[in-house]
């Protein structure tokens, strides 16, 4: 068994955190800067002192050394070592734990293999970019099979597209693996993707831990409302299918939409509020999903602008930035349209 | 092939020596430095170091004092390199030697000369006791410096590895500590020899020093320098060991190799 349990772990800005990540999970911790995300999996890692505990298969490991607890941990930074070739680096932890040279190079080249790596074998971290740097990381951390695998923002320092291909790397891994895996990271797509659970810190504390689709369509309170963009969710009054792929979705307050969905089951939406576009003349082509509204309130929010615009008797908040919104000008009470663009649009299926 | 560029650069090197070699000689043929007779020509003190090493000379004095450094500078740095990985990696043998190396490392390797003939007298063990002396703390404190300049990121990675101690140490903290290491015995190496021949000048009756002084008392101008010459020769030849070993030790991994 390799769950994790924490319990009132305590260290910097974490402030008592007690959670429990199943055998086998994928659990993220998603939170802004500072948050203390890395704090909890150093603690997990045992590489920082806490109070508290920590419990992996049911028992405490507090009194034990990061090399006892049998976790692998790929930080931030990933921290090759230089003076070591990439097989190199990936075999070091399977000849600390007594691997013999031929059957860690056996294990060193079946990973180079799987990750797809074999050519950076014989180069110095040096020679690397910082996409292949992080796979060879993930390699090292993983070569001496832990139990658990923690992952702190992965993806980061990488450039969009990097970032982006080696999430999708990551997932198809971490599905092969199967094992106990916490990704820390303060991107709330990234987590969605890959975790099954998602806990959100904020300040220290833990705020919600759901799945995905629970945080995106039940925050638990205001702050994870904030931290998730704060979404329109509308609830589903009705609903039917017109055509092959096309919903008529009804909310509660009657407001029409067509949604590109399949099946009438679909239980609420959610509207990210930069997806709630609104203009001051009517726009030119077909009407669809295209309402007259009228601005309720008007609210800076970080270099933002914030508009809560009543929309056929529903009340939605759009946000835009604030050049756009001198440019739209517009002012409380003024009568606008408002499209609703689909494509962030997230559906909880009933 | 060399191309064009490269031989170019080559003779740029050359040059200036050939320039400084070639101003030696006119000026010393041609008396164009006050007495001649304390100026000799290159081409004197060539045949001065053809005559001293074919008799023996040279080369009696040359071993005895390569020996004393390779003694001195081996034992010293082996020693240096052994407490200062100690001290780099404990902090709490950091705390306890600090203070006393950093009271005793100021200390000029020669001003411990006078104690040291008071203390060991004048025989075989007193310059290998000063090179010694002269290696050991810097190379201590390049030491300590190159293992606790480890970032603490690479043995967190390695904890989490599970590595034990010990190879966390040997596998890489010292191996990343090189450059610093390196730094220090290249250093040493040629002060080494600097601080030999002023010992074998004030107090040994054999070596280069002791050459060089007895050339002096008695006006040999070419011998002075044929030792100067040697001297010269061995530090630079020390040096560049060291820097040759180095490359060697981090070849591949620094970007500068």
């Amino acid at each position: 068994m390799s769950d994790i349990e924490l319990v009132n772990v305590s260290k910097h800005t974490c402030r008592d955190i007690s959670l429990k990540i199943g055998d086998g999970e994928l659990f993220a911790i998603v939170g802004t800067t500072g948050a203390g995300k890395t704090t909890l999996l150093n603690a997990v890692a045992g590489v920082i002192d806490y109070t508290g505990s920590v419990r992996i298969g049911g028992v405490p490991v507090d009194a034990r050394s990061p090399q006892e607890r049998g976790v692998g941990y790929l930080c931030q930074d990933p921290a090759l070592f230089p003076h070591l070739t990439v097989a190199s680096n990936i075999a070091f932890g399977l000849r600390a734990a007594g691997c013999d040279r031929a059957a860690a190079d056996r294990r060193v080249s079946a990973l180079l293999e799987w990750m797809r790596i074999s050519h950076l074998a014989a180069r110095y971290p040096h020679m690397l970019s910082g996409g292949e740097k992080k796979r060879v990381a993930l390699a090292r951390s993983l070569a001496p099979s832990p139990k658990i695998l923690l992952l702190d923002e992965p993806t980061s320092s990488l450039d969009p597209q990097t970032a982006r291909y080696l999430r999708s790397e990551l997932q198809d891994f971490l599905k092969t693996l199967r094992i106990t895996t916490v990704h820390v990271t303060h991107d709330l797509g990234e987590a969605e993707e890959i975790a099954g659970r998602i806990a959100l810190i904020s300040n220290g504390t833990i705020e919600q831990v759901s799945t995905p689709a629970e945080l995106f369509f039940s925050p638990s309170s205001a702050s994870v409302s904030e931290f998730i963009g704060m979404p329109n969710i509308l609830e589903c009054a009705r609903s039917r299918t017109l055509a092959s792929g096309l919903l008529e979705f009804v909310s509660g307050a009657n407001l029409k939409l067509i949604l590109p969905c399949d099946g009438a089951g679909i239980k609420r939406i959610s509207i990210p509020p930069d997806a709630v576009s609104i203009v001051g003349a009517r726009p030119a082509g077909h009407g669809l999903n295209r309402f007259r509204g009228r601005v309720e309130a008007i609210t800076p929010h970080n270099g933002l602008v914030r508009m809560r615009v009543s929309v056929e008797g529903e009340s939605l908040l759009s946000e835009l930035p604030t050049p756009a919104f001198r440019e739209l000008s517009v002012e409380k009470g003024d009568e606008v349209h408002v499209g609703i663009r689909l494509e962030r649009v997230r559906y909880d299926p009933s | 092939m060399r191309n064009d560029g490269e031989r170019i650069q080559s003779l740029w090197g050359i040059l200036p020596v050939a320039l400084f070699l070639a101003t030696w000689e006119l000026v010393g043929r041609f008396n164009l430095f006050p007495g001649q007779f304390f100026f000799p020509p290159f081409s004197t003190v060539l045949e001065e170091f053809w005559h001293l090493t074919a008799n023996g000379v040279l080369g009696e004095n040359f071993f005895s004092s390569l020996k004393r450094v390779l003694i001195g500078l081996g034992s010293g740095s082996v020693a240096g390199i052994l407490v200062g990985i100690v001290m780099g990696w404990k902090d709490v043998f950091h705390k306890a030697l600090h203070p006393i190396i950093s009271l005793l490392y100021p200390i000029p390797a020669l001003g411990w000369l006078p104690l040291l003939m008071l203390w060991i007298g004048i025989n075989e063990m007193l310059p290998i006791t000063i090179i010694f002396i002269c290696s050991f703390f810097p190379v201590v404190y390049n030491t300590v410096t190159g293992i606790r300049n480890v970032d603490r990121k690479y043995i967190q990675a390695a904890e989490t590895l599970g590595a034990s101690n010990p190879r966390i140490l040997f596998s890489i903290v010292v191996p990343l500590a090189l450059p610093n290491i390196f730094t220090g015995l290249r250093l040493e190496a040629g002060m080494s020899w600097r601080v030999l021949i002023a010992a074998e000048m004030v107090a040994i009756p054999t070596g280069i020093g002791a050459l060089l002084i007895r050339a002096e008392n008695l006006v040999r101008v070419d011998i002075i320098m044929v030792c100067l010459i040697v001297l010269s020769a061995m530090c630079l030849l020390f040096e560049r060991v060291f820097s040759y070993l180095e490359r060697r030790c981090t070849r591949g991994w620094t970007r500068a190799a």
